[in-house]
């Protein structure tokens, strides 16, 4: 998806107007030396920055978890809530005051386990709100209990004989929802996050950003395949928009429709004029939806990038607009009228 | 004294003298009378019940009215589980309760002939459907033998009308023209039953007829066949000689003033779009689907111009969720369920509770626990209310007593939630929430405003301190995203006093739980004295009650009174906190009765708190209490009078020790 959108815009006609520092609170962080979570929460108070937004017009909501501190250290308006229910929480706020900039700040169990309605449902109604999903794998508050992201056979505190939950994908859950933006990312890669970030936060309605974030205490290097200086190019599938999406040191592999609809990679030089152009635009999420299933766990090959980002209508704009149209027709309502809306006798 | 009497303490001297059979009918004037309509799901009792309460409304009647229906939508036809009924009392005085015995039972099938003839006063009128007797029917509703031909009735004053029969001649001409089917036309049945008891109560149709015009606007023939069939069951009261007798109860005196009928969940719905005028907040309504609260959500949905927002919510915890985070962003925030959906709703009221955002949770209180009695009255959730979070979590409670009244409690829940930044929970029940009576309409000119008092600017000169309390209320300044240099967070985790930053600190703690009980308590200094109604200040006994309870309360206290015994009641809008001269009217009296819809909730706290040795009258049937076993309950523990007291055995109440 294209970022050159009005917000970008403004920003090359007129100077922000606040710094990093202004997004950036007093509060000490505390999330382990070496966390991902530094890298997103230096980006985002960079991007805020960068984009021209007012700290006062922003709101950060959270649910509970490592990442959901995260509105403590952003010097904006925020809400640090309860497990799972940011989503709700953020549809309240946006749907208030349509025009904040409203972000969620979620993790894999809050957001996928605890809080799974939560998501679907402001996803699938398409809220205006950027939601930032840091996935690793792992509880970490709770000092590491498998999640459901954890991969099949995942040694973990209460799986010691290894997780035999099947895991979610959060890009396919998303997607499933219909949600109207959805992307993945990785923390340590500044560039692809500022990019996809900058996108999410600029599509109007409901965006999902899935982050792989390394949780170096309980999970470390679990997406090593798509970090690691030498296995990234290997296994990263970067989806660029308009491109065919081919991968590795020199592009040899390609993904291709097979003939169930699913998507598969083979080897460039076979695929001839098979190879899949990537376009998120989309208005099925069935091709999108195919591409999220070449990877379960970022342990190969994995795409990352913007998988949808199509304009539908946004929930908070028809709520308000319901509200003005009442307006319109009915005039604003007068409190004697409604008393004496029904069947009104008088007593003398 | 049998058919002219619906209501023996009501009447009228000298109205059976001489009416025995020379004229078709005598008119026989009534202080009042209850009217039990009773039927099958689909045979449109409710509907019946409401328009018979219109009419009544329209002569200027006191009104009370008792709607109960099953939870199934359409239970099995015929059977005792479907039977759906309607009871309305009228009278030409100041009335507190739909009454307790019907006068006069419509009973339009067999099942709802046995499920409520128990319930008919001795010497009552019954006007059964005969043409539902059928064998089929019959055994559906358990009986052997028809209970028509028997002496099982002899007691009542029992009429024979072949209601379907009639309903269906009436409307022979369409059935055979094609502009309705036979299913169609015996749905007018309930119509025929309206039209022969507004005959024998001298209401008028009219409004029912305008009604159905309006409600059939796009079906002209089912409106048409409405009307006719009413006017035939009308007709057929006045024609055939079976009814010897047709009553009137004149207007009640009343005090001056505009009147409408109004429900509990109306009434409050009402009641908060005057708490958003008054504030001028936009009402955001969070809500899942539950009965009995359902009827908030749908009035609320359709007020869209005084820029309410409703919201369905994907679950309970999800509606509380949105309205905690529009109250964030400056909405009245509003959450409406039963008692079940508060059990889900109880973690985020905690977080509306240590984030001091104001927010109302209202509470339509059913029979529990668990799904319980989705559909019937009780008022067992105020120990839910009062303690159902986890930690110190004291919150205000705020009781609404009678349909109308949900009006002014809903305000008051509103007030206390944007003046002292807090969530509120609003409790009213499935009988207020259903039940009507005529409201005497306020001036709206006279409703207090509320001053949200909202923070524009930093309050302090080192910027925004967002736990800076006012030093009377303890409230938090409320300042809202959009406000420039005001940016602040909040959250569940426990919070420095004096910075609101994340604090873990032990004595801060213990500080900051202090504070929480502190800014409740600070609420009584804002509540008026409490209103205790004992004329003579003589009493001995005090009936202390909440909720829906005071109409049966005050109607016992009056019963009691009549038969010599001094009794007082007061009646408690607030149940946390406690008003602040409780404990001393609670001390002025021998005893302390604290009758309630439950086992024993409020009486446990009165105990509790003021160490009164009040004792309880407590029934869980599912309906409300009655006037007479509180007065009989007065009685007994005034030392008795030597009248007969005793009640039915249904009546009795179980007793559970103090």
């Amino acid at each position: 998806m294209s970022t050159d959108t009005t917000v970008d815009q403004a920003t090359h006609d007129e100077l922000p107007q606040f710094s990093k520092k202004d997004f950036t609170s007093d509060q000490e962080v505390r999330w382990c030396p070496g966390c991902g979570d530094y890298a997103i929460l230096a980006t985002v108070q960079k991007l805020l920055a960068d984009l021209g937004r007012d700290p006062s017009e922003t709101v950060f909501v959270s649910g509970i978890g490592c990442s959901s501190r995260f509105p403590y250290y952003m010097d904006t308006y925020g809400i640090h809530s309860i497990h799972g229910r940011a989503p709700a929480i953020a549809t309240g706020v946006a749907s208030a005051r349509p025009e904040l900039d409203v972000w969620v700040i979620t993790g894999d169990g809050d957001a996928l386990s605890i809080g799974g309605n939560h998501l679907i449902h402001a996803l699938r109604r398409n809220v205006d709100i950027t939601i930032l999903l840091f996935n690793n794998e792992i509880y970490g508050l709770t000092k590491g209990q498998y999640s459901p992201t954890s991969p099949l056979g995942a040694v973990h505190k209460s799986t010691p004989m290894g997780s035999i939950d099947r895991p979610l994908n959060p890009v396919s859950l998303a997607l499933g929802a219909e949600a109207t933006f959805v992307a993945r990312t990785i923390d340590t890669d500044r560039n692809h996050l500022t990019e996809i970030l900058t996108a999410a936060n600029a599509h109007r309605g409901a965006a999902l950003v899935e982050i792989y974030q390394n949780c170096v205490v309980f999970n470390d290097d679990f997406a090593h395949a798509v970090t690691d200086r030498e296995t990234k190019v290997i296994n990263q599938i970067p989806l660029r928009i308009g491109e065919p999406i081919v991968f590795g040191p020199e592009g040899e592999k390609a993904v291709v429709a097979d003939d169930d609809g699913s998507m598969m990679i083979v080897p460039t030089a076979e695929a001839g004029d098979r190879i899949v152009v990537h376009d998120p635009t989309r208005t099925e999420p069935t091709t999108a939806f195919a591409l999220s299933r070449l990877s379960h766990n970022p342990t190969g090959p994995t795409p990352l990038g913007i998988f949808r980002a199509v304009e539908q209508p946004v929930y908070d704009d028809l709520l308000n607009d319901q509200v003005e149209a009442a307006v319109a027709e009915r005039g604003r309502g007068r409190l004697e009228d409604l008393l004496t809306s029904g069947n009104v006798w008088h007593v003398t | 004294m049998q058919e002219p009497g619906p209501d023996a303490r009501h009447d009228a001297p000298g109205s059976t003298n001489g009416a025995g059979g020379t004229r078709p009918t005598s008119v026989v004037k009534l202080h009042g009378a209850v009217i039990r309509f009773a039927g099958d799901s689909g045979d449109g009792m409710q509907l019946t019940g409401d328009r018979f309460t219109s009419e009544s409304a329209a002569v200027g009647n006191d009104l009370a009215t008792l709607p109960d229906f099953p939870a199934e939508i359409r239970a099995p036809a015929g059977t005792l589980a479907g039977v759906s009924s309607f009871q309305v009392h009228f009278s030409d005085e100041d009335i507190h309760t739909p009454g307790d015995a019907p006068d006069v039972l419509v009973a339009m099938n067999p099942a709802a002939l046995a499920k409520h003839l128990g319930a008919l006063k001795p010497g009552g009128t019954l006007i059964v459907n005969t043409d539902a007797f059928s064998r089929r029917n019959l055994s559906k509703a358990g009986y052997e033998a028809n209970p028509l031909e028997g002496d099982d009735l002899e007691d009542f004053a029992v009429h024979e009308v072949p209601i379907t029969d009639l309903t269906l001649r009436a409307l022979a001409d369409d059935v055979e023209e094609g502009l309705l089917n036979k299913k169609e036309a015996e749905r007018c049945k309930n119509m025929f039953a309206l039209g022969l008891v507004s005959w024998m109560f001298s209401r008028p149709i009219e409004p029912t007829v305008e009604w159905l015009g309006v409600k059939f606007a796009t079906k002209p023939a089912v409106a048409d066949a409405n009307v006719r069939v009413l006017h035939a069951g009308h007709a057929y009261g006045e024609t055939t000689e079976a009814f010897v007798y047709t009553y009137e109860v004149p207007a009640a005196p009343l005090p001056a003033g505009r009147y409408r009928n109004i429900t509990g969940n109306q009434a409050l719905a009402y009641g908060l779009v005057a708490a958003s005028v008054q504030s001028g907040l936009d009402i955001f309504y969070g809500s899942y689907p539950i009965t009995p609260a359902s009827d908030i959500l749908h009035e609320l949905s359709r007020l869209k111009h005084f820029g309410v927002r409703t919201f369905q919510a994907e679950d309970e915890i999800a509606a509380i969720g949105a309205a905690i985070g529009a109250s964030f962003g400056g909405h009245l925030a509003v959450t409406g369920t039963s008692g079940p959906g508060v059990a889900l709703k109880s973690e985020a009221l905690g977080l509306a509770l240590a984030v001091e955002l104001p927010l109302v949770l209202i509470n339509v209180q059913r029979g529990g626990p668990s799904t319980g009695l989705p559909t019937k009255t009780e008022q067992s959730d105020l120990l839910q209310a009062m303690f159902g979070r986890n930690g110190e979590a004291p919150l205000p409670v705020v009781a609404v007593q009678s349909p109308s009244d949900a009006f002014y409690a809903a305000f008051e829940a509103a007030r206390i939630a944007l003046t002292h930044r807090t969530p509120v929970v609003l409790l009213s029940d499935g009988f207020l929430a259903t039940s009507s009576e005529p409201w005497l309409l306020p001036d709206v000119d006279d409703l207090p405003p509320i001053d949200p008092d909202l923070t524009t600017e930093a309050n302090t000169p080192d910027g925004f301190a967002p736990l800076l309390r006012d030093p009377s209320t303890l409230a938090r300044p409320w300042a809202l995203p959009g406000t420039p240099g005001l940016a602040h967070r909040i959250g569940g985790l426990e919070k420095d006093a004096t910075t609101g930053n994340i604090s873990y600190d032990p004595d801060n703690h213990q500080a900051m739980t202090d504070l929480r009980h502190d800014k409740v308590e600070a609420i009584a200094a804002t509540l008026p004295p409490l209103e205790v109604d004992d004329p003579d200040e003589d009493a001995t006994v005090l009936v202390v009650g909440w909720g829906s309870t005071y109409g049966p309360i005050r109607g016992g206290v009056n019963q009691a009174r009549e038969r010599g015994v001094r009794a007082a009641r007061v009646h408690l809008r607030h149940l946390s906190p406690l008003p602040h001269d409780l404990g001393d009217v609670l001390g002025r009296y021998e005893h302390v009765l604290v009758p309630e819809n439950n086992m024993g909730q409020l009486r446990m706290l009165l105990r509790a708190r003021y160490l009164v040795d009040a004792v309880g009258h407590n029934r869980v049937t599912g309906q409300p209490l009655r006037a007479a076993e509180v007065a009989d309950r007065i009685v007994a523990l005034a030392g008795g009078d030597r009248e007969d007291t005793q009640s039915t055995p249904t009546d009795q109440p179980r007793e559970v020790p103090a």
